[in-house]
């Protein structure tokens, strides 16, 4: 198994990656709260960057609405919590089917009845705004009103409770993150990946080389949503209030997937390095635009989108791919 | 020889246009057959049916002696119908070693034993060598060899190929016909072609299908086809005969 997941990587690029892991695994004991806050924006955006790649990258589904998923997630593990005092963890047990059934019914809804392409990306924000607007009036979870988390003065890190120190969401999210270039990794190199990618580049070829399209289809949205929920739950205790109309806001949606574009669409380490440049790129314009006293209103928004516009024009393919060609690494072509 | 595939009174009409009108035929196991005629004879909609594209309004479609009209393209496949597009689709961005990899997976669970069993193909239709190629970059024969190569990956009793020749060099064609007839002699692949290029289906076919409008005009040994003389005035041409 092992051995099959490292096939094809070379000896540099471990090392690269190693080195990389290190410097990440380090990083908390270095980095102030200032940067640790930011590297925990970074992780989670890569997180779900990956997940979200699975549908889009692999399988060719592009999705519009995963702020659904992890706003699923969030609120389930939230409420489990609140209401009756049922750890995270366990609440992952809840948030994760709750996730992936809801990816279900909205891939069954569209796959049953050949919803493809801008309508299939249309009905995806539909079920996003559809919650967005459902649990505006769910008075269990509060409605508009938003659901908090009783947050008290930590001592010590509570990991069973995810009640801590920021440190401790940082290696929680780093777990994830690795977790979910390994998974992804081992999907790619499957049977499933090989389906999955047949069906992204022609639909129609792949139902006539005997692939079950609706099948794989269905179970590329299942797992990225399933994933993307896990991450939701980070954030409902990480940042501990939730407002529908923040967490399921199509600008969240829209956040998720800019990461892995930027990065590279497909590839497996884009959506780690998209999360890396977009959070850094943000963090840096707000930095220098502080430093240079400049202070108009959405011109921070401007010089962002202006530097988005220039890597996508420049990178159409992501910046990965290029990067990889740059640094001498090969992952297996695509 | 028993039937492998038989079609028995197929018809299909689009908003009133007969496409295909009755049409029965058997392809014996082991044979090459051919189905020819004129530009919107019905040919590739007749494939179509078979493929599993779209149901048949009328008649029935038999596999291994097993009804498939009707059942979707996928099902057809896996039931053992491998068939190329007229216009191919490959997989682009993937290498010409996956785009193989695909088909032999439909079968096997394990990617190494499908990716032995795509080096065997590939080195059948001279494309071992580029098979680490992406396919978008393959040229036009190249490309026609590779759909082939896919859809035998799947480990197909019967293959379908629609114009498989068609915008190849002579060269071209005699290569695609070498590996076809080595192919149908070395395994016993039951082959039904749609073709417009003669020079191919003389050379190949056991069988040909004649369709005009829609229906056959002729069934027969090629010799005794290519004399037929409704096929002479609706598609050979009096030429054609010298051939």
């Amino acid at each position: 198994m092992i051995a099959r997941l490292l096939e094809g990587i070379s000896p540099r690029a471990l090392l690269m990656l190693a080195a990389l892991l290190l410097v990440l695994l380090a990083a908390p004991l270095f980095a102030g709260d200032y940067l640790l806050t930011v590297l925990i924006l970074i992780l989670y955006f890569a997180y779900i960057g990956q997940s979200w790649n699975i549908m889009m990258g692999f399988a060719g589904q592009l999705s519009l609405g995963h702020a659904l998923y992890v706003g699923l997630g969030a609120y389930t593990a939230a409420a489990l919590y609140v209401h009756y005092g049922i750890g995270p963890w366990l609440g992952l047990l809840a948030a994760v089917p709750v996730a992936a059934l809801a990816g279900a019914f909205v891939g069954f809804l569209a796959f049953r009845f050949r919803v493809a392409g801008v309508y299939f990306a249309i009905l995806t924000i539909a079920f996003a705004e559809f919650a967005r607007v459902g649990f505006d009036h769910l008075n269990f979870t509060r409605g508009s009103a938003g659901l908090f988390l009783p947050v008290t003065q930590f001592t010590h890190n509570d990991l069973w409770n995810l009640r801590g120190h920021p440190a401790m969401f940082y290696y929680i999210l780093l777990a994830a993150t690795v977790a979910a270039l390994i998974f992804c990794r081992a999907l790619l190199q499957s049977r499933v990946g090989y389906f999955w990618l047949a069906i992204r580049e022609d639909e129609e070829a792949a139902r006539a080389a005997g692939i079950d399209v609706f099948r794989y289809k269905m179970l590329a949205v299942v797992i990225s949503a399933g994933m993307t929920s896990f991450a939701g739950v980070i954030y409902a205790f990480y940042y501990n209030n939730l407002f529908p109309e923040q967490v399921f806001h199509i600008l969240r949606s829209i956040e998720i997937i800019l990461g892995p574009i930027v990065g590279g669409i497909g590839t497996l380490f884009g959506p780690i390095l998209g999360a890396f440049i977009l959070t850094g790129l943000a963090e840096t314009v707000t930095a220098a635009l502080g430093a240079l006293g400049v202070d108009i209103p959405g011109v921070k928004q401007v010089f962002y989108g202006v530097c988005l516009l220039f890597v996508i024009t420049a990178l159409p393919d992501g910046v990965w791919p290029w990067l990889r060609a740059r640094i001498g690494l090969t992952e297996r072509q695509k | 020889m028993s039937a492998l595939l038989s079609v028995n009174g197929v018809s299909k009409r689009f908003r009133g246009l007969v496409a295909v009108d009755r049409a029965s035929f058997d392809v014996a196991e082991g044979g090459i057959f051919a189905v020819i005629g004129p530009n919107g004879a019905g040919k590739t909609t007749l494939f179509n049916m078979i493929a599993g594209m779209f149901p048949p309004d009328a008649g029935t479609i038999s596999f291994a002696s097993e009804r498939i009209d009707g059942l979707p393209p996928d099902r057809v496949c896996r039931r053992g119908i491998g068939r190329t597009f007229q216009i191919v689709r490959p997989f682009p961005a993937l290498s010409v070693e996956d785009n193989v990899i695909v088909g032999a997976l439909l079968h096997r669970h394990d990617v190494g034993d499908a990716r032995a069993r795509a080096h065997e193909v590939l080195r059948r239709l001279d494309l071992y060598d580029k098979r680490g190629q992406r396919a978008s970059s393959l040229t036009l024969p190249d490309r026609k060899r590779l759909e082939v190569a896919r859809a035998l990956a799947t480990d197909p009793k019967l293959l379908l190929l629609d114009e498989v020749m068609a915008g190849l060099r002579p060269t071209e064609t005699d290569r695609m016909v070498a590996i076809l007839r080595g192919l149908n002699r070395d395994t016993g692949l039951t082959i039904l072609l749609i073709e417009h290029v003669m020079r191919a289906v003389m050379a190949l076919a056991s069988r040909i299908l004649v369709l005009h409008h829609g229906a056959a005009i002729a069934e027969g040994p090629p010799e005794q086809v290519i004399r037929d003389r409704a096929v002479i005035d609706s598609y050979l041409g009096v030429e054609a005969i010298g051939a």
